[in-house]
């Protein structure tokens, strides 16, 4: 936005081209969040829908805004149940990430330091597997996690376990990191190549003809210059899975702790979707912190 | 309630079929009915006969259901929800009085079945029966012989003392994931009112599974009918149909796994999935037609042959195959009926603490 309002281009152009990202932001963002805000202060009812008040008209705001309250965010204080499930979240995202960046930034280095002739290709084949429905590619790894499964029968052929050994990961918080840090991984590897792959070169050749060892050039130099991938890779990673619902859902065991499972048992279990509004707006708090890390990242970059 | 993410894609292609429906302007009916509920031939001679076309669409918990129909503008003409369901969504405004007029099937029905449904539609005013079935015990014969030795399985007795689960851990044991009946069960175990509502009891009945929670393995309510059919679980939780069908599966593979079910001496919860009519529906007329069509005698006992459940037409009996209709699991006898019991729906208060203990159970927190 800086950029826009300090060149010389003005009139309704200018205007238009401001306008879009914040009208996008205003109707797929703020509206609604504060639709969830609202719902988050209101009490469960039998009704249609299950809460109450439910906004009719401006003539009985008063009343309407006399009824809402903050009790929903003192009872979750209350139980413990959700401040683990918070905290549960935050260790998977918090390990999930770190697995990520360790395989992630040798593959994006790999694909950097590669003849300029074979990166499309190298980045074509990151992106190759949202070719299939991510639903598929979890379920895929049920097939091959489950006791029965591929992994069982491969390790069985080459030996490394007998034939009444099996895999026991399926349904474990094993199971959960395999998936997320596979499905996640393109988003932690296109960051890092993209900042890996705009270092100028010539610096390793200097610290080489200075005498620095490659192991040290590459913490002196390729790393820091990396930073704002690993900073972005990582939080595009982090913030998700820390929301993440599907992968533990069908890949973990019934005492995978997470929020957005938390979530799922207050909105279809309890059907106390003021409960479970209370849940996400905490967990876009919660989360706010980091994204504003990433702003000032992004900020400081350019 | 596992995998509520299971019948995505068949969600997806019904909404294609809905929206060339849409434009085509022919007659529709939108169906919502549980997953591996139906013979879909059914469905095709329906469509045959009075030229309505069926965007058939499936769940596999009464909670996913419960919240679309809360939202409003579903999209659905028939819905099949459960009991204490249906009682909690007709309190709530979410269906249409039934137009008898244009059911003249309802003659067909049992009045026994339709009796016992009234305690969760005073009146029957709103819903008509589908199918009825029990809670027991599904499991794999030879597995469970191999575990406990040569005793009887006709207790809940083999899956609630904790000294047999147990032994059946390392075989596989799931629990269904449904909480309400989970703890009607529990609770009449431990000889409490199945249908209390005290936290006490729910605390009782709670127990009964917290005993036994370092031996389960998972607790879901349709993956297992497969897991119990390819020999991955050896005893679950389950509804007496899907049993069947996993038997039934199990025989057709001929993998030499042998599932049977049974209903506990103990008693167990029966449970009645019903046919009901948003109020927001669109088309009212084809969905009358498509309930009034599953009450004849000849239809819902094809349907009955298929997914092995009882149902609540009492002319149909005489259509049914003769080992669905003789066979104790499904058309249990007098004396079991007199040992089922029925729960009512929970007050939202009553619910959290359920669903509170239901989550400690299940993760320990």
């Amino acid at each position: 936005m800086a950029e826009i309002s300090t060149t010389s281009h003005s009139g309704p152009a200018r205007w238009l081209v401001v306008a879009v990202p914040y009208l996008w932001l205003l109707l797929f963002f703020a509206a609604p969040f504060l639709i969830i805000l609202k719902i988050s202060l209101s009490d469960t009812a039998i009704a249609m829908p299950p809460y109450t008040p439910v906004f009719d008209s401006f003539g009985t705001l008063g009343n309407f805004v006399s009824q809402l309250d903050l009790e929903n965010y003192f009872f979750l204080a209350e139980d413990a149940l959700y401040i683990q499930s918070y905290l549960s979240s935050l260790r998977m995202a918090f390990i999930s990430t770190f697995l990520l960046l360790v395989i992630g930034y040798p593959m994006a280095l790999a694909m950097a330091r590669a003849p300029s002739r074979w990166r499309p290709t190298l980045v074509m084949l990151v992106i190759l597997p949202f070719w299939t429905s991510f639903l598929i590619r979890v379920y895929a790894w049920i097939g091959i996690l489950k006791p029965e499964g591929l992994l069982t029968v491969f390790l069985q052929t080459i030996g490394l376990m007998g034939p009444d050994e099996q895999v026991q990961v399926y349904r474990t918080d094993i199971a959960v990191f395999i998936g997320i840090v596979y499905s996640y991984l393109p988003f932690m590897v296109l960051p890092l190549y993209s900042a890996l792959e705009k270092m100028d070169g010539t610096l390793l050749e200097a610290a080489n003809d200075l005498g620095c060892p490659p192991l040290k050039a590459f913490w002196k130099i390729t790393f820091p210059l990396s930073m704002p991938g690993v900073i972005a890779g990582s939080l595009i990673c982090f913030i998700p899975i820390a929301g993440e619902f599907v992968i533990p859902d069908l890949l973990g065991g019934p005492d995978t702790l997470m929020i957005g499972k938390t979530l799922w048992t207050e909105f279809f279990g309890n059907r106390d979707w003021p409960l479970a509004s209370a849940v996400a707006v905490l967990l876009l708090l919660v989360l706010v912190v980091p994204i504003m890390i990433f702003q000032k990242q992004q900020q400081k970059v350019g | 309630m596992k995998n509520k993410l299971l019948h995505l894609p068949a969600f997806a292609v019904s909404a294609l079929l809905a929206a060339t429906a849409a434009t085509a302007q022919e007659r529709v009916v939108h169906v919502y009915n549980w997953s591996d509920y139906i013979d879909e031939s059914v469905l095709e001679d329906f469509t045959k006969e009075t030229g309505i076309k069926v965007v058939y669409d499936v769940f596999d918990s009464n909670e996913i259901v419960e919240t679309k129909l809360l939202a409003g503008g579903s999209g659905y003409d028939v819905v099949v929800p459960t009991g204490p369901f249906l009682a909690r969504q007709i309190q709530a405004g979410v269906f249409q009085k039934l137009d008898k007029s244009k059911l003249p099937n309802l003659s067909n029905m049992w009045p026994q079945i339709t009796e016992r449904l009234a305690k969760y539609d005073p009146g029957n005013e709103y819903a008509v029966n589908y199918m009825w079935g029990t809670t027991g015990i599904g499991y794999n014969v030879d597995k469970v012989k191999a575990a406990l030795g040569d005793v009887p399985v006709d207790s809940w007795d083999v899956l609630f003392k904790p000294e047999n689960a147990e032994k059946l851990a390392s075989c596989g044991i799931n629990i269904l994931d449904a909480s309400d009946e989970t703890f009607a069960i529990g609770m009449n175990y431990v000889g409490k009112d199945p249908d209390s509502k005290e936290t006490a009891d729910l605390e009782a009945g709670a127990e009964v599974y917290m005993n036994i929670r370092p031996h389960v393995k998972s607790f879901n309510s349709s993956a297992y009918i497969d897991e119990l059919a390819n020999g991955d679980t050896c005893i679950s939780m389950g509804w007496s149909g899907d049993v069947l069908q996993a038997k039934a599966r199990a025989e057709e593979a001929g993998n030499g796994v042998n599932v049977e079910y049974v209903i506990p001496k103990e008693g167990t919860y029966m449970w009645f999935d019903n046919l009901a009519i948003p109020a927001d529906a669109k088309n009212v007329d084809e969905a009358h037609e498509f309930i009034n069509y599953l009450m004849k005698p000849e239809v819902i006992a094809k349907a009955s042959n298929y997914v092995q459940y009882a149902n609540g037409n009492l002319a149909s009996q005489e259509f049914l195959d003769k080992e669905v209709l003789e066979n104790p699991a499904v058309y249990p006898p007098q004396e079991t009926v007199s040992k089922l019991f029925t729960i009512s729906p929970y007050g939202p208060r009553e619910q959290r603490v359920l669903n509170r203990l239901w989550t400690q159970i299940k993760t320990g927190t």
